[in-house]
């Protein structure tokens, strides 16, 4: 069949003249649809177009925002953030050689498996490759030059002060928040808010340009803490020499600032240092100075005998019988270490005597000695803010027996915080008025409420003044050139509601006793050697502690330089 | 004196079997080409500078061509058939496999794809076969012509390289129709192969049924095997009627459309240029096709006017089938912008072609004068 033949004539060879039109239409047709199909995307479709365009590349990132600086309160940097880069990549976005993946993981410092395993996961968008590089590290990642491979701008925490205010500064996660301490407590204002900003990206996710900045950032506030950081240092160093000399299981101190409540120093032992990202296990972790509750012994008794002289049940030269050191209520039995027959107030302070501070409180209503140990800020919180802090536990009144009435006169059956002990010493130092503690630095001199009246406050002042005296369980809490008040506490604990002989040692004191500035609280939790008495383990503290603060606020001498007194070894002993 | 002759006579050998028209027509394609590949490599001057080789080689190329006298092409159809379906086979033992593909083959001194080759080498066999038997042509010698065709094209298919078989199906078809193929035929093959539809879709390669899929609903897996038809649509539909401006495409230059440089060049220049710049591109290509046409028409042989037709077709169908898959009314099937897509080996191949153009109107005019 020649199906062609009738249209060619052999050497003119003419093509189907029918077909080359045909295939002309077509063809126009076919331009046709191109351009009909170019006027719909780009002159009808395109709004909707260029939105999916533009939400290709628009993107709003967020700005972290910088931390604010915690200072002491002279401006030394306890906590400071400083910027660092953090590495990640999109998984799907990243086109690296083997040649640099190996390289990336040089720079890393990580195995070369792991870097692979983190940009194998392709569904995804981010992942971390590695958080915080220094600067100069950084500088290597983006000189690698892989696509998909990005840097963030964060801040890292940084203690200069490492252990020394662990547990009171806390410290920040990886996100930059806080998560215990002052960190966690005033997290508003030092986070700050992060910013956003529009920008424009290309496909691998690098920032091509700022369009515009929506928000800025917002740094986090600079916050100057009341703490002074050399007494913090000195009183981080004393407590933790004591719990090491002792052997004790761990140890707090706070010094405050007897006029304004400030807390000038807050330290514990065992400590850690918040730069290292693991961090130990909560027994080191905890503010055992806030967050653990204790009985405080003998240092509650000035509350018993200031309770009694406020209700004008007892004066300072009034004679208690001490019942030669045993005084049976019901089946109970209160014992002395050094029995008396008679002793009076004054001295059943100086000597701790737990017969006499048990008759003192029970010459009181149950009510009237419950107002007055609340109004010493007993029970309940101490207002500090600080996070996890134990509310001290002081039981109501109309549930107690004759026996619990007693015993709280030398602090059995009631807790507190030592931070909370430290606050109620406050009314010894301002006449009778409870001062409010506080972390932050006070600019104005801040009025408290009245516990006691100032004659009161006063007179278990001087009887403080006693304990150490020669004669006083706390003769080792004397210092050179300066009148100390205080008193010493030595409680069995508490184990399973039984009393076990285990003890925290503890002394609570203010100092100069003729203007205090000071108050520092000391405790020693289990001393395991042969001494446990607060006396021998928590005095010593105190004094030199006290001491060499004085000397750092150039607190003006009130006794002479020779003033300490030192009675034989064996006295320095009390019990309760 | 002899230099005052010397210069003119060699600037009119030169020229001679130029055909002037449709080397402006081409040029101006490639200088926008030039000038769309310095936005879409992000002014890599390295490129340009590399495509402008391609350009020159090609320009070469062209110039033996338009000058090679017809009867010389007409010889050398069936050792370059031979040749090239000798590579064919050389790829499927010994190819290159790159990309899942074995579509190149190492000679030694570089890689060359031999695809590229028929797809000149396969109409040029089939017109000198059908020139061979013009005489009495038979249903036979249509037969024997389709062979021709298939051979190939199921070698390249099998690569596998769909884009070039189908071109290369295309620019044979063209001579099979231009060589006047029966509308019965026609139909039978029409039918026969919407028939056989279900078994060539058994025999595709996963990848080439997603791309099929894809172009029917391309949001289906849009970061997936739809990227390319959305970026590209994207891209072309974000231009607007105006464009963007030169150098101001935010797709291309941010990184999102792939190939930009190659398969996809057209919709950079179309979110740069818009609509506006889609006609005067289109116009240019119509410009070139219509030459193509007219130099067909003034075909003075059998042979030559089933070549020139179905170089121009086949023109066509590159510029169509490209600027179709970009703008999402065909699947993405691996086909450069003709002229205009980087590339030194299509540059090659097309200019070829507009060579063989060039001395089937210059040789037929010298041998009318």
């Amino acid at each position: 069949m020649n199906c062609a033949g009738s249209m060619q004539a052999p050497g003119l060879a003419a093509l189907p003249p029918g077909r080359s039109h045909l295939l002309f239409v077509l063809l126009l047709l076919g331009l046709s649809a191109l351009l009909v199909r170019a006027a719909y995307l780009q002159g009808v479709h395109n709004d909707f177009l260029q939105q999916k365009g533009d939400a290709r590349y628009g993107r709003v990132v967020t700005i972290n925002a910088h931390r604010g600086m915690i200072s002491d309160r002279h401006g030394e940097p306890l906590a400071i953030s400083t910027p660092v880069e953090s590495v990640w990549a999109s998984p799907r976005d990243v086109e690296a050689t083997p040649q640099q993946v190996k390289q990336l993981a040089q720079v890393l410092g990580m195995p070369i498996e792991e870097v692979k395993n983190r940009l194998s996961d392709t569904s995804r968008d981010f992942v971390y490759l590695k958080r915080q590089l220094p600067p100069d590290q950084a500088e290597k990642i983006v000189g690698l030059g892989v696509p998909g491979v990005s840097l963030r701008r964060e801040y890292r925490r940084y203690y200069p002060d490492a252990d020394v205010a662990a547990h009171l500064l806390g410290f920040t996660d990886v996100d930059d928040n806080g998560q215990e301490g002052v960190e966690l407590a005033l997290q508003e204002q030092l986070g700050g808010k992060a910013g956003s900003q529009r920008v424009i990206k290309d496909r691998r996710g690098h920032i091509v340009e700022d369009v515009a900045s929506i928000r800025a950032p917002k740094p986090g506030s600079d916050l100057a803490l009341s703490l002074d950081s050399r007494m913090q240092y000195l009183a981080y160093r004393e407590i933790r020499l004591a719990v090491e000399q002792h052997h004790a299981r761990a140890g707090s101190i706070v010094v405050l600032d007897a006029k304004s409540g400030e807390v000038l120093a807050l330290a514990n032992w065992p400590s850690y240092n918040p730069n290292n990202r693991a961090k130990p296990d909560t027994r080191v972790m905890r503010n055992r100075a806030v967050t653990d509750l204790f009985e405080p012994g003998s240092t509650m008794k000035p509350f018993a005998v200031a309770a009694a002289l406020d209700a004008g049940k007892v004066t300072a030269e009034t004679v208690i019988h001490t019942e030669g050191g045993e005084f049976a209520i019901g089946k109970r039995k209160i014992r002395d270490t050094h029995p008396e027959t008679v002793l009076t107030v004054a001295q059943v302070i100086q000597k701790s005597s737990n017969v006499g501070a048990a008759k003192i409180a029970l010459s009181l209503p149950p009510e009237a000695f419950w107002r007055s140990l609340s109004e010493a800020g007993f029970g309940g919180q101490t207002g500090s803010g600080f996070p996890g802090e134990a509310a001290g536990k002081l039981r109501d009144y109309r549930k107690w027996l004759p026996i619990e009435q007693a015993t709280m006169s030398y602090g059995n059956g009631i807790s507190v915080n030592l931070l909370q002990l430290a606050r109620a010493y406050t009314v010894f130092a301002n006449n009778g008025e409870l001062k409010p503690v506080t972390l932050l630095k006070r600019e104005e001199p801040v009025v408290g409420r009245n516990a006691y009246s100032p004659a009161t406050a006063l007179a278990v002042r001087d009887m403080l003044e006693l304990v150490v005296k020669p004669g006083g369980t706390a003769p080792l809490a004397q210092i050179a050139g300066y009148r100390v008040a205080g008193k010493t506490g030595t409680a069995h604990k508490l184990e399973g509601g039984r009393y076990v002989n285990r003890y925290i040692a503890s002394f609570v004191g203010l100092a100069p006793a003729s203007d205090p500035r000071l108050i520092v609280a000391v405790m020693v939790d289990e001393p395991g050697g042969a001494q446990y008495y607060g006396g021998q383990v928590a005095a010593p503290v105190f004094g030199n502690v006290m001491g060499a603060a004085l000397r750092l606020l150039n607190a003006p001498n009130d006794a002479p330089l020779g003033n300490v007194m030192m009675p034989p070894a064996d006295v320095i002993k009390e019990e309760a | 004196m002899i230099k005052q002759r010397f210069w003119p006579r060699l600037r009119k050998r030169f020229t001679l079997h130029l055909d002037p028209v449709l080397l402006a027509a081409i040029g101006l394609l490639m200088l926008t080409g030039l000038a769309v590949l310095y936005s879409a490599s992000d002014g890599d001057w390295g490129r340009v500078l590399k495509q402008m080789a391609n350009m020159l080689v090609a320009f070469g190329v062209l110039w033996l061509a338009a000058n090679l006298p017809l009867h010389y092409l007409l010889r050398t159809a069936l050792p370059v058939y031979l040749f090239g379906m000798a590579l064919l086979v050389g790829v499927a033992l010994f190819g290159e496999i790159s990309h899942g593909a074995r579509r190149w083959l190492n000679i030694g001194v570089a890689t060359i794809q031999p695809s590229e080759l028929m797809k000149i080498a396969v109409p040029l066999m089939m017109a000198w076969y059908f020139e061979k038997h013009e005489a009495a042509l038979t249903l036979k010698n249509y037969f024997v012509a389709a062979l021709l065709l298939l051979l190939p094209v199921l070698l390249i298919a099998r690569q596998p390289d769909l884009g070039t078989a189908l071109l290369i199906s295309a620019s044979g078809f063209y001579v099979l129709f231009l060589a006047g193929l029966s509308w019965r035929v026609m139909g039978v093959l029409l039918v026969a192969g919407l028939g056989s539809l279900p078994v060539l879709w058994s025999m595709l390669h996963d990848y080439q049924r997603h791309r099929i899929l894809m172009l029917l609903d391309p949001t289906q897996d849009a970061l997936g095997k739809g990227y390319h038809t959305i970026q590209g649509t994207i891209a072309v539909g974000s231009g607007g009627v105006l464009g963007k401006g030169y150098l101001n495409g935010t797709q291309t230059h941010l990184d999102f459309l792939p190939e930009r440089t190659t398969d996809f060049i057209f919709a950079v220049y179309s979110e740069e240029f818009g609509l506006l710049g889609n006609l005067i591109l289109l116009g240019m290509y119509l410009f070139v096709i219509a030459r193509g046409f007219i130099i067909t028409a003034d075909a003075s042989t059998y042979f030559t006017r089933l070549m020139a037709g179905s170089i121009t077709l086949t023109f066509f169908t590159y510029a169509f089938v490209n600027m179709g898959m970009v703008i999402g009314i065909l699947p993405v099937v691996g086909v450069p912008l003709p002229l205009v897509s980087y590339g030194g080996t299509s540059m090659v191949t097309l200019l070829l072609g507009f060579g063989m153009l060039m001395s089937i109107h210059t040789h037929k005019k010298l041998v009318q004068t």
